[in-house]
């Protein structure tokens, strides 16, 4: 007998690499994942009375292949194939049949199907949409409550999606070195993006909070197939790190605690350790990346035991290292953030103020000005700025901060009013 | 005779546990480890980090591989714990091992819970434990 938590965990978590598989076999996504619905109901009934098999992904590989087989088979009135539940585990069954799936099998398989979710042509919010659909398992029905859409705007939205990618072809010829390299850049940054969606969602959205375990799932995922990748390590450290984060973000009403008033005992140090030492591993190859950077300058704010502790000198020159790497204004803010710290807020304001024109519709560059603003003692300016990030805000969380800091303004102000 | 028992499980599927499954699993446990730490049987216990974090020192060659030793050929024949600065230092202790005993590897994973479980009267040595067993004093085999 088996538990049905256990049968589900060990779906969930054979999914990618199963799906991938008959990805390879059908060479259509809809079958694909057809035969795989078909492998699973029959796991349930299965598992459940024999017990769980010693490999379930083999196992929902080889019945889903059958049952698709099966179909086509009895459409066209042939004999049909011997039934799975007469066993528990295929192994003998399989061998023969489904040539033994070695990792680097696997690891294209799964490449490949976490690849023709980012199709160029798919606008970012799709390419999530698809991933988390077909790589992940989610439902439509939770998907649309993570975006926020009707069940039947983001059904269609993603049969959109399906077929763009089929009309463009699945690129099915096992990948060059090159190419392997170009597909997991794309990968990760999809990876990186259903992340964000999930770390950028309050504390009540749960919907979109799962997005960031997900996304960890598929970095993990990412790093047991290229173990060796410092850029991978670094992607998973840096959601590893960020996520550790999750309980001590927001306080109870649901607004944004800025890093330096978290309560750091509600930090996930299970994380954290993890995080730290990937970084450190990855450290080792001495073949820098932008997830390794930043998930390096996650890891000294992560270690720090008091924000006053934080090592400012290493975090700027890291976001120096990040600026070199990838050239962006953004970069330059938030190496401004560190530089405020070692250098004092005059120093930091002279370096953001020449990307104004590049981020004047970015809420963080506003409220970062407004808060080096407000450190020089020039509130009416700081008030001006708050009033631009507010109107930029992406969430509640977001606008409410700002709201919180204009608050202390007033308030300051009426105090000297008083006096 | 004490025994070390050694843990395995599908690593995807705990990892992807929510963190209240988690949790769940971790109370359950925490009841079973109260009765045979009261009853003075449960030495220290370790909770590893995932693979994720593993390193790997092939002794032959001096190679460092990331990821966990994953041949199958060779058999687990134990096992140190050992509380040190950072990575680099866990090598050096492992590069230490190797010298002193070629062949095989040395997987390096970060210890996440660090139990000591009751505590070992004295320093335990193997030895005297055997010792104590009947059957195998030497006199008895004789």
């Amino acid at each position: 007998m088996t538990d049905i938590a256990w049968i589900d965990a060990a779906l969930v978590a054979s999914r990618p690499q199963a799906v991938a598989a008959l990805l390879r076999y059908f060479r259509d996504l809809d079958a694909a994942e057809e035969a795989y619905q078909e492998a699973c109901l029959r796991a349930l009934k299965n598992w459940a009375v024999n017990g769980p098999p010693r490999d379930p992904t083999s196992w929902l590989i080889m019945v889903g292949r059958n049952a698709a087989l099966d179909g086509v088979r009895k459409r066209s009135k042939q004999v049909a194939m011997p039934d799975e539940e007469q066993v528990s585990d295929l192994e003998d069954v399989e061998t023969p049949m489904a040539e033994r799936l070695d990792e680097s099998q696997y690891r294209d398989d799964v490449l490949r199907l976490l690849f023709i979710c980012c199709h160029p042509d798919l606008p970012a919010t799709q390419q999530i949409a698809l991933a988390l659909r077909i790589v992940s398992g989610l439902s439509v029905k939770q998907i649309a409550r993570a975006f926020l859409v009707g069940e039947a705007a983001m059904e269609q939205r993603i049969t959109r999606a399906k077929a763009k990618v089929a009309e463009a072809g699945v690129p099915f010829e096992t990948p060059g070195a090159v190419e392997r390299s170009e597909r997991l850049g794309a990968v990760m940054a999809m990876v990186y993006l259903v992340f964000n969606e999930g770390y950028s969602a309050g504390p009540k959205d749960e919907a979109r909070g799962g997005l960031a375990d997900e996304a960890i799932r598929l970095g993990r995922l990412l790093l047991r197939m290229f173990s060796a990748e410092p850029e991978v390590m670094g992607l998973l450290a840096l959601m590893l790190l960020q996520h550790s984060r999750a309980d001590a973000r927001f306080d109870a009403k649901g607004d944004i605690v800025l890093l330096e008033d978290q309560d750091r005992a509600r930090w996930r140090h299970k994380l954290i350790q993890e995080g730290v030492v990937i970084v450190e591993k990855a450290v080792r190859h001495q073949k820098t990346g932008p997830y390794l950077v930043q998930a390096a300058i996650a890891a000294i704010h992560a270690r720090a035991p008091r924000f006053e502790e934080t090592d400012w000198a290493s975090i700027d020159a890291l976001y120096a290292t990040l600026e070199r790497l990838t050239p962006s204004p953004v970069i330059t803010l938030n190496r401004a953030v560190a530089v405020s710290k070692t250098k004092g807020p005059q120093a930091a304001l002279d370096m953001i103020e020449p990307l104004e024109a590049k981020l004047s519709g970015y809420f963080h560059f506003h409220g970062a000005r407004g808060g080096l603003l407000l450190q020089l003692g020039r509130g009416n300016d700081a008030r001006q700025s708050f009033d631009k990030a507010i109107s930029l805000a992406n969430t509640a969380a977001e606008a409410a901060h700002i709201r919180m800091h204009i608050d202390r303004l007033i308030a300051d102000s009426e105090k000297a009013k008083r006096a | 005779m004490m025994y070390a028992v050694l843990c395995y499980n599908d690593e995807q599927m705990v990892c992807g546990w929510s963190k209240e499954q988690d949790e769940k699993v971790m109370e359950a446990l925490h009841v079973a480890h109260e009765k045979w730490e009261k009853a003075g049987k449960l030495k220290p216990s370790v909770r590893l980090l995932p693979t994720s974090a593993a390193t790997t020192l092939h002794k032959a060659k001096d190679m460092v591989i990331d990821g966990p030793y994953a041949e199958t050929k060779e058999a687990l024949l134990g096992l140190y714990l050992i509380d040190v600065e950072n990575l680099d230092e866990a090598l050096e202790f492992s590069r230490d091992l190797a010298r002193a005993n070629p062949g095989g590897a040395y997987e390096m994973r970060p210890i996440h819970i660090y139990s000591p479980g009751t505590p070992i009267p004295g320093a335990y040595v193997a030895e005297r434990q055997y010792a104590n067993t009947p059957s195998l004093k030497p006199e008895a085999v004789k």
